[in-house]
Order: structure tokens, then sequence, then C-alpha cells
């Protein structure tokens, strides 16, 4: 700490630390700078297609006017129950692996799985569903994709579950044990209620990454270009129209696939922005 | 000065040979000790000589770990807490326990008294009421919350919260207190608020507490056990302790000559 | 005994420690010093012992002070705590010797003029040197925790007590026979009363020692050779 010592020495680390300062601000600035050019060429695009016909009306043929009624509500539609199938079954999972094995052996070989799970390609699953479902029943179908998207969901949120619980003090589980309360009154009434608000983060996060999905159902849902609320049938989506009609040569397909992009970022957005204030440690009550 | 104490209290509580392993370490080395109705034993010693161990298989709250095992015999009035066939549940209810750091439930001031009660009783709403409030000037902290009862009980400060785990362990009417150094997070005067409550608490309840202030075992206790390494080295009146120990090793822990 | 863990608490004890020494020093000095002015009858030495009387009460105030201090501080316990107030106490009687010892030195001045009856001064200079001897040895007995040694001073201040009756009969009967005797055996009985007392306060002392080597109160009654209590005169010599 003898700066007067060695001067040289001190000067040396402040350039070192400025240097180091320097890069980092420099890397931070390049990776806000390319998402700042993305979101404006999408504000820019997407803005200008943007019109209650949107809303109102079904995907177009090539060279008339439309909307993304359908593929709107079938994007609602699928990862809703997406989200239904996955939330409840990610809760158990992760519930078992923190709370009844969490030094068993299982919820290892479960938490590596998982991880694999969390991080497989979503193409993959799109390719799985359809050799288990969409194979056997002959048709691609809503159900299809629900399924391929909860598949998805699965992993996020038993690693979010998992994660919160194993946050929530062991103290204040074996506080509620001492009072005689049995193991599962314990878990519901006292450990979900401490991790409640990274629980239902993690389920909001799922839901954003779905909803954003293409991969997945491509192969399950596939895609329809009428209004349809049959499960049994394929189903348009948001990102499956915007991948088609983004590739498509028709510039009326453009500009609705850079709406569509539009309104699932702003989707995504609004459930990040939820997820962050359920979070915050205001909301820890 | 020798105060004889006759011993005219019951012996709620009786450790037998009682031997305990985390994995294959053996933290408890065959401990026999008994625990008096209506008296406050406190548990001395340096960390890790096994002390919090002891109060933990009390109520076998080991149980909620794996590759952590207890041999020999804990009888309270009578009955083998340890043997297999023991209802965890029913136990704990009967050993209520109090941990260092205040662990109030996620919920309000009200319901985490009335949680444990509902699980074990169903009084009517008034009664609820009774008892909670009951509870809470039992640990001497209803004139502080009864305003805010629906308040959450992390709004409390450090001392009230740990005064508001006291009453929702009396709330539950068990018989056996375990205190698991319950002032060592708390300001001078919540602790003394506590150690009143301690010394209140006794006429009815069997009470054991593990400390690391010395002066607060001698203060609030009747018996002291002075635990090291895993072994029991003394247990005595804690005026005999504390003025004239027996061990050597306990004299040079209890006047800080220790290492 | 190993060392606290506290360096500066050993410090204190030890301070402690050395002005008690200090203290027994110059009370066993006092005691001595007023017999021999006694027995030589040099009132300048007995000036002297009144003198040296300040320094005792110094010397316990500090020992006092710092007794206490350390209790507040290090709030002590057992053994530790067993000194503190074995210090206090101990302090207490060397200091109560020092005034015993210096208002026998005035009583030494009062009758320096006086005709003294020899026979009874050496019976007070040899009851004083058994109490030197019982100071000195419950002074070391208390250095070195000795608990042996302390409880046999305890047991051995039944032999001054003793002596003490005898003089006490003896003064009885010297100021029978002569009235002019009265003011000087006067004097000498409530110096040999003094010394006697001195002789108590050893025994306290080594109670303390019993305290503070084994953390238990001497609890049974001392054995006591001082009848002088039940003394009446004797019936009249010339009868």
């Amino acid at each position: 700490m003898d700066v007067a010592k060695n001067p040289a020495a001190y000067a040396k680390r402040k350039r070192a630390s400025s240097i180091a300062m320097g890069l980092c601000i420099a890397a931070a600035g390049i990776g806000l700078g390319w998402l700042i050019l993305i979101l404006g060429t999408l504000l820019w695009e997407g803005f200008g297609g943007l019109s209650v016909a949107v809303f109102t009306e079904n995907t177009p043929p090539p060279g008339s006017q439309g909307g993304l009624a359908n593929a709107i509500v079938g994007s609602l539609v699928m990862t809703v129950l997406g989200t239904l199938f996955g939330t409840p079954l990610g809760i158990l999972a992760g519930t078992y692996m923190a709370e009844y094995g969490r030094y068993g052996k299982l919820s290892m070989v479960i938490r590596f799985i998982n991880d694999i799970l969390l991080s497989a390609p979503s193409i993959v699953i799109g390719l799985f569903v359809y050799e288990i479902m969409v194979a056997r029943m002959g048709h691609f179908s809503a159900w299809a994709g629900a399924v391929a998207l909860a598949i998805i969901v699965v992993p996020v949120v038993v690693r979010t579950t998992e994660d919160m619980l194993n946050l929530v003090p062991n103290q204040l589980r074996e506080a509620a044990s001492a009072l005689g309360l049995p193991r599962s009154v314990v878990i519901r009434k006292i450990a979900y209620r401490a991790a409640k608000a990274g629980m239902v983060t993690g389920v909001l996060l799922a839901v954003a990454r779905i909803s954003g999905e293409t991969a997945p159902l491509l192969f399950t849902a596939l895609n329809n270009q009428f209004w349809s609320t049959d499960l049994n049938a394929p189903m348009a989506s948001l990102p499956a129209v915007i991948f088609q009609f983004a590739l498509s040569p028709y510039k009326d397909w453009q500009a609705l696939a850079w709406v569509g992009a539009l309104i699932i970022t702003f989707a995504v957005l609004a459930l990040s922005i939820t997820a962050r204030t359920l979070a915050s440690p205001r909301n820890q009550k | 000065m020798t105060i004889v104490t006759e011993k005219p209290h019951a012996e709620k509580v009786s450790v037998k040979n009682l031997k305990f392993f985390y994995g294959d370490s053996l933290a408890l080395k065959g401990i026999n000790l008994p625990l008096y109705e209506n008296i406050v034993t406190a548990f001395i010693g340096p960390s890790g000589c096994g002390k919090s161990t002891l109060l933990r298989v009390l109520n076998r709250m080991y149980d909620l770990y794996p590759k952590q095992r207890a041999e020999g015999e804990i009888l309270l009035d009578g009955e083998n807490v340890l043997s297999p066939k023991q209802d965890l549940n029913l136990l704990r209810a009967k050993i209520g326990m109090v941990f260092q750091k205040p662990t109030p439930f996620p919920m309000s001031i009200y319901d985490n008294i009335a949680f444990g009660v509902r699980l074990y009783e169903s009084l009517s709403k008034s009664e609820l009421n009774d008892r909670v409030e009951s509870a809470l000037r039992r640990a001497a902290l209803w004139e502080e919350v009864k305003d805010k009862l629906h308040a959450s009980g992390l709004s409390l400060s450090g001392g009230q919260q740990q005064r508001l785990c006291i009453a929702r362990t009396v709330a539950v009417k068990p018989e056996v207190i375990l205190l698991d150094e319950p002032c060592s997070a708390l300001d001078p005067i919540s602790t003394a608020k506590i150690e009143e409550l301690i010394d209140e608490l006794k006429r009815d309840y069997t009470i054991a507490i593990v400390t690391h202030s010395m002066q607060q075992a001698a203060r609030v206790s009747q018996y002291t056990a002075f635990m090291y390494l895993g072994d029991l080295i003394e247990f005595d009146d804690t005026s005999k302790i504390f003025t004239a120990p027996h061990d050597k090793r306990t004299q040079d822990y209890i006047t800080g000559r220790f290492g | 005994m190993p060392e606290h863990i506290v360096s500066s608490f050993d410090e204190d004890l030890d301070e402690l420690r050395t002005r008690i020494v200090e203290m027994g020093g110059v009370s066993e000095k006092m005691l001595a010093d007023s017999t021999l002015a006694l027995v030589k009858r040099d009132s300048a030495l007995a000036q002297s012992v009144i003198a040296a009387d300040a320094r005792l009460d110094g010397l316990q105030r500090d020992i006092e002070e710092l007794a206490v201090l350390t209790i507040a501080r290090r709030q002590p316990m057992a053994v530790d705590l067993r000194e503190l107030i074995s210090v206090i106490r101990v302090a207490a009687d060397l200091e109560r010797i020092g005034d015993l010892a210096k208002n026998t030195s005035k009583r030494v001045v009062a009758i320096s003029g006086e005709t003294q009856p020899q026979k009874l001064v050496i019976g007070v200079q040899h009851m004083s040197d058994l109490v030197q001897a019982q100071l000195k040895d419950v002074l070391d007995a208390y250095v070195q925790r000795d608990d042996a040694q302390a409880l046999d001073v305890w047991q051995r201040d039944d032999r001054i007590d003793a002596l003490y009756t005898s003089i006490f009969r003896e003064l009885l009967t010297y100021m029978m026979e002569d009235p002019r005797n009265i003011t000087s055996c006067t004097h000498l009985l409530f110096l040999a009363k003094n010394i006697e007392r001195i002789g108590d306060h050893t025994t306290n002392i080594a109670e303390t020692v019993h305290y503070l080597a084994t953390g238990v109160t001497l609890s049974v009654d001392r054995p006591k050779g001082d009848t002088s209590s039940f003394t009446k005169a004797p019936a009249d010599p010339s009868s």
C-alpha cells in the first residue's frame, strides 16, 4: 500500500486498470450498438405497416391486403397451452429436486438431463414431436405445436423452480418443521411463498421464450393461412408467419413480417418487464 | 459457598449415551444428560463442540438431512424420541425450537402465529384470536404489534422478529423449548427482553438454550453443560460452573484461556 | 494456569498481584516495627509506623479501583472472578492490619514514659512474633495459592488466642495489684488485643486463600483459643 515508496509500480497498475476498463466499455458499447441497430430497424420497418387491419384480418395471399389476426390468435393459443402443460410439470419436478430429492442421485441425473434439454436446439424438439405426434396422427396440428412448446417450457421452469427453492433459507424450513408442520405443508405454505416471485419470473421467462420459437412449430403446427381454432388442424403462429413472409419475394408479406416481429418483440418485452418487476426486492414479501 | 440445590424437578428429558454422526464423522461421543422440568439448561462450549447438534437431535431436526444419524436414547417423559416409530411432526409440536437468526414466515404477524395452531387444533375465529394475543403477550410483543397484526412479519425489527418466533413456538403449546443462540443477532436491549422472557417461560416449560455468551448462560440458566469436541465435559449447577468449575477445561474456557 | 487469550487481562491481574504483595510487605513491616518500638521504647520508630499507614491506605484504594474496573471490563468468571473478589478482600484485611499496627504504635508512643511490666511486654512480643509468622505464611500461601498452608495458618490461630487470654489475665492481675499500673496496662491490653486482631485478619486471609484455591467457602467454625470474653477478674489477691 506504499504508493509513495514505489510510484512507478502504482502508475503501471493504474494504466493497466484503465486499459482493461476501456476494453470493457468498448465491448459493452459494441454489443449495445448492434442491439439498438436491430431494434431501430425493427421499429422503423414495423411501425410503417402497423394498422387496425393487422389485428382484425387474416394473413392474405400474396399481392392483397390482410393482417395477422389468425397468427396472433394461433400464437396465443399454443403459447397458453404450452405453458399450461409445461408449468405444472416443471414446478413439480423442480420441487422434487429442491425439496425431497435435494441430496439424492436421481436429482443429479434429472438436473443433468434438464440442463441438456435446456440448451437443446429447439428444432430437435420440433423433430421429436413431429416423430411422436405428427407422423402418427398423419397431419400437423396445434396440439403438436403446444406439446413442442411445453417441452421447451419444462426445463426452464424446472431450473428456475429448483434454483428459487434452493434460495429459500433452510432455516425457514427448519423453523416451520420445528412447529411440527408436515413436509408438504412446509413446502406449499412456506417454501413456495418465499420463492413465489422467482418462480413466477421463471414461468414468464419461459413464456417469453416460447412465444418467439419458430423451429418447433414448423414441424408441428406448421402454418395456416386461414382463421382456425381447431386444435387438431394446423394453426398459424406469428413466428412461423414471419419466417414464411420474410423469405417471400412479395413486398406486402415482407411488411407484415416486420409488423409481426414488432408485435412479438413488444410482447416479450412486456413479459420481461413484468418478470423483472415481480422479482425486484421490493416485491419480495 | 456451595448452594446446595435439592432436585425437586422431574427429569423431563433424559439423554442416554447419545452418539451422533455426520456421515462417518462422530459429532457427539456418547452424551448423558438430563433436562429438568421448569428449569433452564444452558449449553456452552467453543464452536463445533456439538452443542447445537445436540439440540437438533432432541427434536430430530437432523432428519431433514441425509447421512445424519443418532444412536443411543433420548427419553421424553420416558418415551424414546429416537425410535423409528416416533411421529416426527407430533414430536416437534411437543419440542419447540427457536433459531439463531429470526425466521419469520413470509406472511402477516397474525398468520405467523396462527399458522402452526390451525394445523393441530380447530379453533373458532375468536378462540384463535385469543390464542394469538396470549402468545404475543407471553412473548412481550403484544403492545408493540397489536395495531399491525396484519403487517408482514418481515417488517418487524430483528428483536421483534425473534420474539415473534418465540410467540409462534409458544402458541402451539409445546412442552420443551429449545433455543439455539436466540440472541446472537440481537442488540443488548432486545437480548434483555428475551432473557426476561426465558425467565417467564421456564415456569411452564422445560428450556434448553445454546449460547456463546457465558454471561447469558450464567444469567438465564439453572444448570449448565459445558461441551467440548463432542463430549459433555461438565454438567452442574450454573452457580457452580461459573464460580468454581470442576474440570480444568471448563475453567479455561469460561475464563477465556482456551487454546 | 495458562494465560488468557486477551493478554491485557493478564496484565491487569499481574498488576493486582504485585500491589497485594506490596501491601503485604508494608503491613508486615508495620507490625514488626510497632512491636520493636514497644520493646525498645523507640517513639521515633513508632512514629514511622504511623506515617507508613497512609501508603497502605493508598495501595488499598488503588487495588480496589483496579479490581472493580477489571470486573466491569472483563466480566471475569470462575477462578478469575474468585481472584478479583479475593484481591478486594485481602486488600481490605491488609489495610485493617495496617490500621491496627498504627494504633499499636500510637499506644507505644503514649506509654513510652510509663513503667511497663517487662514480663508482659515480652509476652506481647512473643505473641507478635507468632502473628508475624502467621502473616508471612498466609501471604506466601496467597501468592502460591497454597490451600494446605492457608488451612495451617487458619488452624494455628488458636495458639495466639490462648496467648492473648493469658496476657489478658495477667494484665488484670497487675492492675488489681497496683492501680498506678492501670494506664500502661490498659494500653498494653489494647495493644495485645490489636495484635490478636491482626491474627484474626490473617485467618480471614487464609479463608480467602481457601476460597480462591478451591472455590468453596470454609463453612466449619475455626478453632478458637480466645476465652478472654468469658474471663473475670481473679478473686482479690489480698484475701
